[in-house]
């Protein structure tokens, strides 16, 4: 009788240590696929959005998918509805988002756009707008002269 | 429009998307169906615009769209790899039968309009290569940021413009003498809609007007002008910022003022008279409106990440250009500004065209390099090494070019 609970104890033990095994082996391949093929998870995520993007006569606000958002370099963040609704009407997204300003930057661009475009007044959606401009387009200290950014080819 | 062009893309299959991209697809089949990507929508109106596809949307409305440098090779720039620096929206509907161009403003003696058959058929042609160059071009290495587009170093080129001389159109309508500067009208729309609004209606100081290059253009690398450039009609000034050179041509006024168009207010187009702290506001009345461009070059080739073996020598070449003067020297340096050698430079085919320049350089061991060029105009001022001064809208960066290379 001892034997034979022994000898089931050693089988769940071994079981229960192969899953671990397995488990480990998953997480690693998890984290090296996040590291080295993230296009691959990416493509799973997209898939499953696939009912939402193929709707046909949607509003145009929610033609704003994700990965459109990603395309012109918008990001997710308090304020972003607000952005869409007020500054993608005139110009294109990505005259947002090539730019780089403090809080007082995006305000005197505003302040422009308001004095010699024609751009309406903000009123109380002014703030999160210019809180989510400064957030996320805040600008990044370059210097008088960055290092290149290169591909590498062979030059035949 | 947009809906429209979607549903066609979703017609052709992945294949035909990937060929229209010049790239593979990776994970093709993982995407979506009906999904269209943003980036494909571009490269669908870039085409549409007879653009070739590696060149880089900034904007797409309105259509601000850069030359990758190493697309810049060509000693005649093509319209396909022509930059785009539009301000308002293209124009819909163009009756060139109809078309008419309108001379006011207060010093012509009497206004006077003009056919384009009539332009055409009473006024000699001429032909000029001449270079244009927007104002902003370099933008992006300004800090702090300057609002706009963020232009790398691409938005330059250099077509062959035929046309009319502005100056013998002035000269058969009759200027007064009190005239000091043309002002420009097209026919694009402003990006709120507003019909009453003008895009952009800049100009140039009457002494640009009269001079023998300064054209009235309906063709382009001996083609009508494409859209995008200002079919039927266009004002071409080379030497100055192109925003001088006005599409869609419908209107001049010859003014008595210095015009005061859109896009002519301070800070549009100017730069500081007294230099500024990089940051730095200042006032209207310290803002000078852009005239000749700087002394610049561009190493066209190779395109910048070249690796070769050690022995082989590399060839490069490029464009030099400053705005209505003349380079007369560029040199290379492949020790960050040590030493300099020169290269060999070709005369301008005529005034306010670029100029070629090529190089063979022999690199002295293996390893990491780059590649700068420095061009030096007639009145003895050079490229500086690093960004110049600050000034509130990012123009007129005119730093040294410079591509990497390794030899191996």
């Amino acid at each position: 009788m001892e034997g034979a609970d022994i000898r089931k104890l050693m089988t769940a033990i071994s079981a229960l240590g192969l899953m671990m095994v397995f488990l480990v082996i998953s997480a690693i391949g998890l984290i090296l696929m996040v590291q080295y093929q993230p296009e691959i998870l990416a493509g799973w995520f997209a898939n499953s959005k696939e009912e939402v993007v193929a709707q046909e006569d949607v509003p145009v606000d929610v033609e704003w998918t994700s990965e459109k958002l990603e395309e012109v370099g918008l990001v997710e963040g308090e304020g972003l509805q607000l952005v869409l609704a007020n500054c993608t009407n005139c110009h294109s997204a990505k005259l947002v988002t090539q730019n780089r300003f403090t809080r007082e930057g995006w305000i005197q661009v505003i302040r422009w756009m308001q004095e010699t475009q024609g751009f309406w007044d903000l009123g109380p959606n002014e703030d999160p707008i210019v809180d989510y401009l400064s957030t996320h387009f805040a600008p990044e200290a370059k210097g008088r002269r960055k290092p290149l950014e290169v591909e590498w080819y062979s030059l035949e | 429009m947009k809906k429209e062009r979607r549903a066609f893309i979703k017609k052709i299959g992945l294949a035909s998307l990937a060929s229209a991209l010049g790239a593979e697809i990776v994970f093709g089949n993982n995407m979506p169906k009906g999904y269209v990507p943003v980036l494909l929508e571009e490269q669908e109106s870039l085409k549409s615009l007879g653009k070739d596809p590696a060149l880089k949307v900034l904007n797409d409305k309105p259509w601000n769209v850069e030359t990758p440098i190493h697309l810049l090779d060509d000693k005649i720039t093509p319209a396909e790899k022509m930059f785009i620096r539009n301000n308002g929206l293209l124009p819909e509907k163009i009756d060139v039968s109809n078309w008419t161009l309108t001379i006011k403003g207060e010093s012509v003696e009497k206004e006077k309009s003009y056919t384009l058959l009539e332009l055409k058929s009473k006024f000699k042609s001429y032909t000029y290569q001449l270079t244009l160059e927007c104002g902003g071009n370099g933008r992006s290495e300004f800090y702090p940021p300057a609002e706009g587009n963020q232009w790398g170093q691409g938005a330059v080129s250099c077509a062959t413009w035929t046309g009319i001389r502005l100056k013998d159109l002035l000269e058969d309508v009759g200027i007064k003498n009190d005239a000091v500067y043309v002002g420009y009208h097209g026919s694009d729309t402003h990006l709120s809609g507003d019909p009453s609004k003008e895009s952009i209606s800049r100009g140039i100081p009457i002494s640009k007007a009269r001079q023998d290059e300064t054209l009235l253009a309906f063709q382009m690398n001996g083609k009508d002008i494409p859209l995008a450039h200002g079919h039927p009609l266009r004002l071409v000034a080379g030497g100055y910022p192109a925003s001088v050179s006005g599409k869609w041509l419908k209107a001049i006024s010859i003014r008595n003022k210095v015009h005061d168009g859109s896009k002519m207010e301070s800070p549009s187009y100017r730069v500081p008279i007294e230099p500024v702290e990089p940051g730095e506001r200042t006032s209207d009345d310290n803002m000078q409106i852009i005239e000749s461009m700087p002394v610049k070059s561009l190493i066209t080739f190779p395109k910048s990440g070249a690796e070769f073996s050690l022995g082989k020598n590399l060839a490069i070449k490029g464009h030099a250009w400053a705005g209505e003067k003349e380079v007369t020297k560029v040199a290379y340096s492949i020790d960050f500004g040590t030493t300099w050698q020169n290269c060999q430079l070709d005369a301008p085919v005529n005034r306010f065209a670029w100029q070629h320049f090529k190089a063979n350089i022999k690199f002295p061991k293996k390893g990491y390099y780059e590649v700068w060029a420095m061009a030096t105009d007639d009145q003895g001022r050079s490229q500086p090494m690093i960004v110049p001064g600050w000034n509130p809208k990012g123009y007129l960066n005119n730093a040294c070019h410079r591509i990497a290379v390794k030899v191996i």
